[in-house]
């Protein structure tokens, strides 16, 4: 019996054995398919065991966490929900996470390697660090007035510091909370549906993520195209523009709002916003040079990162001469977000150089250790320094003496350009309301800040006078904020 | 030959008993157990649990009053065994006390710690009533007729989770096939040491087979029958895959005929084809095995099975530590069927490995009894109550990883089920009543001072 009695032990042996290889081909071999299957639980539970990281306005955190005890522990709360709504985006159980909240999420969530004290220290221990925080360029009163300024309506505000890149304002009205988003259940799914389905369009970014036609602002870009292209050499001579113009290849006249526009120079054409005169020199510059122009602007640029993606800002590269005269004077199928003209306005105030907009200052660790610093760094030099000399004057000069008088600022340089952009089908849809500005102290070097807002309803549809109107003031509001240190 | 005094005695040949190793090994099974216990605590709430010292000392007064019937009634009996089942218990309620922190409203740790109590209680009762194990021989029959009729009593309850295995009384529930497990054993190795000549040398030879008359061969058939009837019945095909290999074991330990095996293997696969093809839970388990994650592609989100891979995947080698996994994502079985994978994850596959090898050493002790004794009932019970474990331990863990299909068994000791864990306890003392005999010294050995295990039966 004994010879049986150890066979039927080996056959034991055979069994332990085979659960040995088993637990090994499960738990080593194929652990790592199996963590990461989307019907696990677990990545998504350890994410929220502890508190997310901060991001932080100005040394003061705008976020939050809060233990509500289940299965996912921490949940997001957010300091002045829709005011920094544009900033933080939103860090949802449910519908995951956008803008900064996205993007630095591997910091935030405490994933990323950089948080490690070694490499590969995360993926041998398994485990994550303590989240980090963000800490954003973003100035809290400058935001606040951008908010203030909207007051509600539908519009976007972007403010950059034209010298470093450093976004200092992004405001898109109306806006949501995103704490109200966080968790799980019916109330955030109920919120998101509500959110989604909002005329308003609440949790769309206007500030990056929305174009509009830009209008009568965009002359700006038209005329650093021309002055560089030298297709205007002084800036104060007359021009051969006809008014009203007939676009090339058409019989359809371009009219103008402004009178005094016939044959205007370049300067009077940007004061008073004169049609005419700026869609001539588009033609004149050429679909080619024009286009490469646009491009040193950021336009036609569909990898802009802040560090979140900003939506495309578009010139058509392929057009006729009727096209790019309406296209020269930010009609047509020109559109740009409000960040892509607070970066003109801030070339023009920059010199010409236009730096890289970004809006994280830098990453830090759990204990405060910084993990990351973004430096400012030229993205183009978007005109010749020259030429921003001369379109500084004139900006200037719409302020002091043009369409944008309703943003100047005692004892401040301001520089400015109104725009009115008619949209929709004859243009039956609400205009919106354009201003772009930038602000230098006269005691200072270098410029302050350089302003983008749009408002989408304007009251009064008279171009450019609803840009000096209902967008100069809120410029101006953000600017005083800038100035005041 | 070693030179020796010519006019010394000759030595005093005593087999040492070993009762101060087992003594020292169960301080060591408690320490782990309320380390482990601690440890939950610590990695949960930053704590040691208050009730750490009750823990502790209730544990090891279990212990120790074991021990002391083991040393007063079993003095020779293996000293592993003892410890191995209280660390195997221990570890269960650390296990499930860990589980109980995720659910509040369910605390099944003090219920297991009452019936373990129990356990512990019925173990000593045997080790000190049952003097001798062939006693058991005269009660074949009648043991039978029990297990048969507390297999059948759970076919008049309604089913819980789909299994007609319970029986319950009020508030209370029990598993009566936990209870025919031993009885089973004790009437096959009675059945088989009577009639394993028969079996093995008389009927007809057809092609290599011999095969046995029908007067012995009987039994097999009607067991055979009656495994397929209980897991119909009850839809239970753990039990019935249980009590078969038992048997073929048993079987095959007893006559030594490999055709045996043959049949078995091919009796089992035939009724295994036959239930799983068409009874409706059995072959929903069969399809969760061959495809765990058909419920996730099919949007139903994970099934147990895959719920449980994910648990042991999450162990890794070393595991995230007690109380720092969450295997209570498999949801309602997480502390009975499912509790190996809290341990493959926290204590990850070198805890688990662990744990099989001291279910392997708990095997292995019960063979070695069964070598060790000289009377054939001895031998096949004790075969058979090793085998039991063994066959228990593999047929839940190799389900819950995937490795066959899975069958709703409790992992011995660890798992949550107070009919389970007294079962168990009662299996370990019959173990210790085996093995002391096997170890305990023979009259001739003592007198003439020669040690060799007496082999009635080298075949």
């Amino acid at each position: 019996m004994i010879r049986y009695i150890r066979r039927a032990a080996a056959f034991c042996l055979l069994l332990l054995v085979a659960l040995l290889l088993n637990a090994a081909r499960i738990q080593l071999f194929e652990a790592d398919e199996l963590d990461d299957n989307p019907a696990n639980r677990r990545n998504t539970i350890d994410r929220y065991d502890e508190p997310r990281g901060n991001i932080l306005v100005g040394g003061k955190s705008v976020t939050g966490s809060k233990d509500t005890g289940e299965q996912l522990a921490y949940e997001r709360t957010y300091l002045h929900g829709p005011l920094y709504a544009p900033v933080t985006g939103y860090a949802s159980q449910t519908y995951g996470t956008t803008l900064i909240e996205n993007a630095e999420d591997g910091i935030l969530s405490g994933t990323d390697s950089l948080l490690a004290p070694f490499p590969l220290w995360n993926d041998i221990t398994r485990g994550r660090q303590p989240g980090g925080d963000v800490v954003t360029t973003v100035k809290d009163s400058m935001q606040r007035a951008a908010y203030d300024g909207l007051s509600g309506r539908r519009g976007a505000v972007a403010a950059v510091e034209p010298s470093t890149g450093r976004i200092l304002a992004l405001v898109s009205t109306p806006s949501y909370d995103p704490e109200r988003l966080s968790g799980t259940g019916s109330p955030v799914t109920d919120a998101w549906a509500r959110l989604n389905a909002a005329k308003s369009r609440p949790m769309l970014n206007r500030a990056i993520r929305q174009t509009y036609p830009p209008g009568s602002t965009f002359k700006i870009v038209t005329a650093a195209a021309a002055l560089d292209a030298r297709v205007v050499t002084d800036p104060d001579a007359g021009t051969d523009t006809p008014s009203p113009y007939v676009l090339p290849g058409t019989t359809t006249t371009l009219p103008n709002e402004a009178s005094g526009c016939a044959k205007a120079s370049l300067a009077e054409a940007i004061r008073v916003s004169c049609n005419t005169v700026m869609a001539h020199l588009g033609v004149e510059v050429g679909l080619d040079k024009m286009v490469e122009a646009v491009g040193r602007f950021g336009f036609n640029d569909g990898g802009l990162r802040i560090p979140s993606g900003v939506a495309k800002s578009n010139f058509d590269t392929d057009m006729s001469d009727d096209q790019l005269a309406l296209s020269s004077i930010g009609q047509f199928d020109t559109t740009a977000t409000p960040l892509q003209m607070a970066m003109v306005a801030a070339a023009v105030a920059n010199g010409g150089d236009l730096r890289y907009p970004h809006l994280v200052d830098r990453t830090t660790a759990h204990d405060g250790d910084t993990v990351q610093q973004q430096g400012s760094r030229s993205y183009h030099q978007a005109m010749s320094p020259s030429t921003a000399m001369q379109l500084q004057r004139m900006m200037v000069d719409v302020v002091e003496d043009g369409t944008g008088s309703n943003a100047a600022i005692d004892g401040v340089k301001v520089g400015g350009k109104t725009g009115t952009a008619q949209h929709g089908i004859d243009n039956s849809g609400t205009p919106y309301a354009w201003f772009i500005s930038w602000a230098q102290n006269p005691d200072s070097g270098r410029p302050a800040v350089a302003v983008a807002v749009v408002v989408e309803d304007a009251s009064a549809d008279r171009a450019d006078i609803s840009g000096g109107g209902s967008a100069a003031p809120i410029a101006r509001a953000v600017m005083e904020a800038a100035l005041d240190g | 030959m070693t030179p020796s005094t010519a006019d010394a005695p000759p030595p005093e040949l005593r087999l040492p008993k070993r009762r101060g190793v087992e003594l020292c090994l169960l301080v060591g099974a408690v320490l782990i157990s309320v380390y482990g216990y601690a440890n939950v605590g610590l990695a949960r709430n930053g704590a040691v649990p208050p009730d750490v010292a009750g823990y502790g000392g209730g544990l090891g007064l279990l212990a120790l009053l074991a021990h002391l019937a083991v040393r007063f009634r079993a003095p020779y009996a293996d000293p592993l065994l003892l410890p191995i089942a209280v660390l195997l218990n221990g570890l269960g309620l650390v296990l499930i006390y860990r589980l109980d922190l995720e659910t509040p409203k369910d605390q099944a740790a003090p219920t297991q710690l009452i019936w373990s109590t129990l356990g512990v209680a019925l173990f000593i009762a045997v080790v000190v009533l049952l003097r001798d194990h062939r006693v058991l021989q005269r009660y074949a029959y009648l043991s039978v007729a029990t297990a048969l009729a507390l297999m059948i009593v759970p076919i008049f309850f309604p089913a819980v989770n789909g299994a007609k295995i319970w029986i319950r009384i009020g508030g209370l529930s029990f598993q009566p096939g936990e209870f025919a497990k031993i009885l089973l054993a004790v009437f096959f190795a009675a059945y088989l040491a009577a009639n394993r000549n028969a079996l093995a040398y008389t009927g007809r030879r057809i092609w290599k087979l011999q095969l046995p008359t029908g007067r012995v061969l009987g039994p097999i058939v009607a067991i055979w029958l009656l495994s397929v009837g209980v897991l119909v019945l009850e839809r239970d095909l753990g039990t019935s895959l249980l009590f078969f290999g038992l048997f073929v074991i048993m079987l095959y330990v007893a006559t030594g005929r490999t055709g045996w095996i043959a049949v078995g293997l091919l009796l089992a696969a035939v009724g295994a084809f036959v239930v799983g093809s068409f009874e409706p839970h059995v072959h929903s388990r069969v399809q969760d095995w061959l495809d765990p994650f058909a419920s996730i592609d099919a949007g139903r989100g994970p099934s147990q099975l895959a719920q449980s891979l994910f648990a042991f995947a999450a162990g890794g080698m070393l595991g995230t530590g007690l109380g720092l996994g969450h295997s209570v994502l498999i949801g309602f079985a997480a502390k009975s069927d499912f509790i190996l994978a809290t341990a493959g994850e926290e204590l990850g596959l070198s805890g688990l490995t662990a744990v099989f090898l001291l279910y392997a050493l708990l095997v292995a002790r019960g063979y070695r009894a069964g070598l060790a004794l000289r009377d054939p009932f001895g031998r096949l019970l004790s075969i058979g109550l090793a085998s039991i474990l063994a066959l228990q331990v593999f047929v839940i863990a190799g389900g819950v990883m995937g490795l066959i299909p899975l069958t709703g068994m409790a992992m011995p000791f660890l798992a949550q089920g107070g009919s389970s864990v007294v079962t168990n306890w009662i299996i370990v003392a019959l173990l210790i009543r085996v093995s002391d005999v096997a170890r305990r010294p023979h009259p001739d050995q003592v007198e003439t001072g020669v040690i060799a295990p007496v082999l009635e039966d080298e075949r």
